[in-house]
């Protein structure tokens, strides 16, 4: 079977899907919401307080409200992981609504779309959720630059919506997904200062994590947190997008070879 | 049109025509191309040749627009399981573009057509598979299509609910609709269909009305004889009496056009069963694509 290389078709077709995803989540939304929040929260408590107390400050900052917006960049890549992988797979592969959906006047592109956006919004409500935790505790600095971290979870929800999807379209069942997060998740949580400045790897794993988009995600939204203008932000935004675009690409590449056939 | 996937030819030049109005079936055996070749029809699979037209559409480049107009039941049901009965059939319409209004009015129609009026709320994990079948066709309706396309709309129910997804399907065609409908219940396409096409290995083995078919293909009646002596009996007689026979196992399948000499040549058989009936598309299928189980 040929690969068919053609770029996705945008299209506002996607809506109508969107807001299937959408009502299924309201149906579900109390316990999703406290699945998506508590176990970050719990974490950035814990260890904010428990390793800050040690800790000195970090710029100028404190190591809660440090370790805050690693959390908030942290949260919103998972939401968006989860999404697309469990569920988007489940509406894929399991219970075949993807297949429904098909047989109407919808495209996959206008499927693939739909997963792609409904992953960021999930992220959205993640960072917001995070963000508004950190405003309760006034960990940022300055409110109103904080409030430009909101289209930064966006762009990191799209980011990690479409490499996610990547991954669904060459899964063959949901252990696969055990792969994606222990040798892409993980490492990048620990490689992008999530928990830490990550100027204190080596120089070689420093290099290498100047590729990978959380550590742009990070760069953008802890200065935001802290009160500050990030510095080339053109640089970041541009990473990000690349990361979307190509994987979103190469999702609805691979997909089509999975489903069209 | 045709359709290869490596170096399988799936549909190896098939060529039929649809007119509005009728059902037409399409049957085969396991693996015979069937639902490829449905696929094709909808736009969502490319035939790797061939030329596919579903009114003035051009398909696949016109798929979207065709299946504006186009309802399908998929052979597996992929009902919404988080949702309401309702909800399932309004999230649906909201993929053809129809407004809340248009599908508020419509929902409650569909609901009545097929029984399920007093389940608008349920949830699906609390239907039975005739009722998911039957939301499924509802769904496939609520565009309002001039084509419904089925595949193997009744398998896995029981023969109530198989006779209600029929009485709705007859509706439908009375109703100027065009069915696309493929089976694995000759029992179906004979009751339903108009116009079938029977393929196997991707080609066209035989086409015609249901009717058409058992009159051209195969004798009018059959006999079917099992018991222990079935073997010895067809040593003596099977080519005597038979226009044709078959034998599966211990039962014997006799085609004929008169039964006089069967029945003369049974009499020394008490033990033997004979059952004696007029040939149907059963045995015309079995004729045209044998009795091996198709697995693959």
């Amino acid at each position: 079977m040929a690969y068919d290389f053609s770029l996705p078709v945008l299209s506002l077709r996607f809506i109508p899907i969107w807001r299937r995803h959408f009502l299924v989540w309201r149906k579900l939304a109390i316990p999703s919401i406290l699945g998506n929040l508590a176990d970050p929260v719990f974490y950035m408590l814990g260890f904010g307080y428990g390793l800050g107390s040690l800790m000195p400050h970090i710029g100028g900052a404190s190591y809660l409200t440090f370790l805050s917006a690693g959390t908030l960049c942290y949260s919103t890549m998972n939401s968006a992981s989860f999404e697309v992988l469990y569920s988007g797979f489940s509406r894929m592969h399991v219970q075949k609504t993807w297949d429904a959906i098909l047989n109407t006047p919808m495209m996959l592109d206008d499927i693939l779309l739909a997963e792609l956006v409904w992953g960021a919004s999930k992220s959205l409500l993640s960072g917001l959720a995070i963000l508004l935790v950190i405003w309760v505790l006034g960990l940022e600095h300055d409110w109103a630059l904080s409030l430009w971290t909101i289209p930064v979870t966006l762009l990191i929800g799209i980011t990690f919506s479409g490499m996610g999807l990547v991954m669904n379209a060459v899964s063959p069942n949901y252990d696969f997904f055990l792969y994606y997060f222990t040798l892409v998740i993980t490492p990048m949580v620990l490689l992008c200062g999530v928990f830490y400045p990550a100027d204190r790897m080596p120089v070689l794993l420093q290099d290498f994590a100047a590729w990978l988009p959380l550590t742009h995600a990070i760069t953008l939204v802890r200065p935001l947190i802290m009160g500050e203008i990030p510095s080339r932000i053109a640089l970041h935004i541009t990473n990000m997008l690349i990361w979307s675009g190509a994987s979103f690409w190469l999702a609805s590449i691979l997909t089509r070879r999975r489903l069209l056939k | 049109m045709f359709k290869r996937y490596g170096d399988t030819e799936v549909v190896r030049g098939l060529s039929f025509d649809i007119l509005p109005g009728e059902c037409f079936g399409l049957l085969g055996p396991n693996g015979a191309g069937k639902t490829t070749t449905l696929k094709i029809l909808l736009g969502l699979v490319a035939a790797t040749s061939g030329d596919v037209r579903i009114g003035d559409n051009i398909i696949p480049h016109d798929a979207r627009t065709a299946r504006q107009r186009i309802g399908v039941m998929p052979q597996m049901d992929n009902l919404d399981p988080d949702f309401t009965v309702e909800e399932n059939l309004r999230v649906y319409g909201r993929y053809f573009g129809l407004a809340a209004a248009v599908l508020a009015q419509r929902i409650p129609v569909l609901l009545e057509l097929v029984g399920l009026m007093n389940k608008a709320h349920s949830q699906i994990g609390e239907l039975s598979g005739g009722m998911k079948r039957r939301l499924t066709l509802a769904r496939a309706l609520i565009n309002d299509p001039d084509i419904l396309v089925l595949d193997e709309p009744t398998t896995g129910l029981d023969p109530q609910a198989r006779h209600v997804i029929w009485a709705g399907l007859r509706r439908l065609t009375q109703q100027g609709k065009t069915l696309v409908l493929t089976t694995h219940f000759m029992e179906e396409a004979e009751r339903l269909c108009d116009h079938l096409v029977i393929i196997d290995h991707g080609k066209i083995i035989a086409e015609g009305s249901p009717r058409a078919l058992i009159a051209d293909q195969i004798e009018p009646q059959v006999s079917e004889i099992d018991g222990e002596q079935t073997a010895e009996w067809v040593r003596h007689y099977a080519a005597q009496c038979c226009d044709r026979f078959e034998v599966s196992d211990e039962t014997l399948y006799c085609y004929h056009r008169d039964s006089t000499a069967i029945r003369n040549a049974l009499q020394d058989y008490p033990g033997l069963r004979h059952v004696e009936r007029t040939a149907n598309l059963e045995d015309v299928f079995i004729k045209l694509t044998g009795r091996e189980l198709r697995d693959n």
